[in-house]
């Protein structure tokens, strides 16, 4: 399955991510936001940080873990490369979210070509349809 | 959308449904038929329709969508009855410009602008890897956020005089860093005194024509040839940190129910959580202030070591154009305090306002308006009658044309390189691909933009300038 794809989108970016379950959908929508910035696939596992947080609805969720991504560059230089043991829980009416996120610390040799500024909810939407999830989002850049 | 056209540069949602006010929109209709292309009209309908808004709800010629506001939007509110919302600033807080004068022509220039630019690339950190220079404490950084550019002052980073040629003399008073959390500070730490990356720019530029003789002499605009400075960013992540911050809060406090757009959340400006955002927002003005303040030091620094001297290299003004503010303006006869949101929109006060330098008081304040990377920016001049057309707001810039997707795949960082050595235009970035996403051709015409804003008199042509040398995070 086709882990994301980046859409048209005038002034900022937009993309879909896609899973077999809402997990695997959620991981493929933050290597999709990664790939906005540099090339994930090229960010060696070195480095992990583990990334907990929470929601009063899976799109706070969501807007909450890609958040991670961001504050983890602009304070560690982390370039996020892979994500490991996503798990996402509903306790007493809060979505919660665990996961590791492996990459490594910004060298001279990476290329980061783009500045996401923030998540946003604009068009944000998180979709069954069968045992396909999708998620979209609109980041401002 | 059914629009009403008021004249050739001015278009009209009449008031409907849940509408409080009309939308009034100002663009020809070639930059209508760009702002119908998406939701912006949509964005300032709904915006029409927030508690407590006076007058209309304005879209300046520039305009596009954006989240909750559109960008390009202005909107005042009661301080009463009315509401503040993170989506009516924007992201990136206190996003602005800064302009600086010499007393260099480009003959001066034209043989050291590549060094001029190198050791300026050496000396601003720029990019999104690049940390800032300065190894900041929170308790430091607390204190930027009340003093703002005045911190940087003090701090040796330029001269007093540079805070009376600052929008809010380079410090919101209101600001309280109590209430700015504690991620967006830990962002804030590394970014000080950075020039960030995406459509922000560091540009040497020379005067390429002058509309206003008499005007221009009073900003320090001499004549045509003469060198200028540009800085464009803003409050980096920390900015965006607060924002996003009080987003969720005030969902969290509110709910998002009956909202037609999640970013449209907005807390009444009285309550705690509005003034809680309205003072961590000053904060984050003041960050970005100090941030421009350091950067434009470290180009005099330049300056003086490439060509000798950097006398002469006297602030013109610093605008902010994603900022909430409480300013004075008249409604139905009545002059009251407003709580005035520009989101991609600049202050175009006219002659007279207290708000304004001494030295500019007679005449109206300097609008800078920076064009993309790699072409014409313009100064305009703030007018009387922008107060009642736009509560004295006009455009920000240029707006994107085409997604940032399409120019990787249309255009080469490199050849856009070399297109602009052969207009004598030089260029340093961290980022090829960056560059071709910000290639000029993606972005709208901003002359057209600056003639509307001209015509329709919420801010008058002074003086067009253009790029000797860019630099790009």
């Amino acid at each position: 399955m086709q882990k994301y794809r980046i859409l048209p989108h005038t002034a900022d970016a937009k993309f879909q991510a896609f899973g077999a379950s809402l997990e695997e959908a959620f991981a493929n929508a933050a290597l999709a936001t990664a790939s906005l910035m540099w090339d994930w696939g090229e960010a060696k596992n070195t480095h992990s940080f583990p990334v907990s947080v929470q929601g009063i609805d899976l799109e706070q969720l969501l807007y909450r873990f890609l958040e991670e991504i961001l504050f983890l560059l602009n304070t560690k230089k982390f370039l996020l490369g892979s994500i490991k043991d996503l798990k996402i829980e509903k306790i007493d009416g809060v979505y919660r979210l665990e996961a590791v996120f492996w990459g490594d610390e910004f060298q001279d040799h990476y290329e980061v070509f783009g500045d996401v500024k923030a998540i946003t909810y604009n068009e944000m939407k998180i979709e069954q349809c069968g045992d396909r999830w999708t998620i979209q989002v609109v980041v401002d850049m | 959308m059914e629009l009403k056209r008021i004249n050739d540069n001015t278009w009209e949602i009449p008031k409907h449904g849940e509408m409080k006010v009309p939308a009034l929109i100002y663009a020809s209709r070639k930059l209508l038929d760009a702002i119908r292309g998406d939701l912006t009209l949509e964005q300032a309908k709904n915006v029409a329709c927030l508690p407590g808004i006076q007058r209309m709800s304005y879209v300046m010629p520039d305009a596009h969508q954006g989240y909750g506001f559109p960008i390009g939007g202005v909107a005042a509110f009661d301080l009463e009855e009315g509401i503040i919302s993170p989506g009516g600033v924007g992201y990136d807080i206190n996003c602005g410009v800064r302009l600086l004068r010499t007393d260099y022509i480009e003959k001066d220039v034209t043989a050291r602008r590549k060094e001029l630019l190198a050791e300026i690339f050496k000396e601003v950190p720029a990019g999104v890897g690049k940390g800032g220079v300065t190894k900041l404490s929170q308790s430091v950084l607390k204190e930027i956020l009340v003093k703002g550019a005045g911190w940087a002052v003090e701090n040796g980073y330029g001269t007093s005089n540079d805070l009376q040629m600052t929008e809010e003399q380079g410090r919101m008073k209101d600001a309280d860093g109590t209430y700015v959390s504690h991620r967006a500070l830990e962002r804030g730490i590394p970014q000080l005194g950075t020039l960030g990356a995406g459509n922000h720019f560091l540009e040497i530029q020379k005067v390429d024509r002058i509309y206003d003789d008499d005007v221009a002499k009073v900003f320090g605009i001499d004549a045509e040839g003469q060198i200028l400075v540009m800085i464009h960013c803003g409050s980096r992540g920390l900015g965006h940190q607060v924002a996003s911050d009080y987003i969720q809060s005030m969902e969290n406090a509110f709910g998002i129910k009956g909202l037609p757009d999640r970013e449209l959340i907005h807390a009444p400006i009285k309550s705690s959580q509005g003034q809680q955002y309205y003072r961590s927002m000053s904060a984050a003005v003041n960050y970005a202030f100090a941030n421009r303040q350091m950067i434009a030091h470290w180009v005099r620094d330049v300056f003086k070591k490439v060509l000798g001297s950097s006398q002469g290299m006297r602030q013109v003004y610093d605008v902010c154009h994603n900022v909430a503010k409480i300013e004075k303006h008249t409604v139905e006869g009545r002059e009251k305090d407003l709580c005035i949101h520009r989101k991609g929109a600049t202050r175009s006060f006219g002659p007279g306002r207290i708000e304004i330098p001494e030295a500019y008081r007679a005449v109206g304040q300097p609008v800078i308006i920076p064009g993309s990377m790699g072409t014409a920016s313009y100064i305009l001049l703030g007018t009387p009658e922008a107060e009642g057309l736009s509560f004295s707001s006009t455009a920000h810039g240029a707006g994107r044309l085409m997604s940032r997707h399409e120019a990787i795949r249309r255009f080469r960082g490199e050849q856009i390189r070399d297109d602009l050595a052969k207009k004598g235009i030089e260029l340093q970035s961290t980022s090829w691909k960056g560059i071709a996403e910000e290639a000029p051709a993606a972005y709208k015409d901003v002359d057209e933009v600056v003639r509307v804003s001209h015509e329709v008199g919420i801010g008058r042509l002074v003086a067009r300038v253009v790029p000797v040398g860019v630099m790009k995070g």
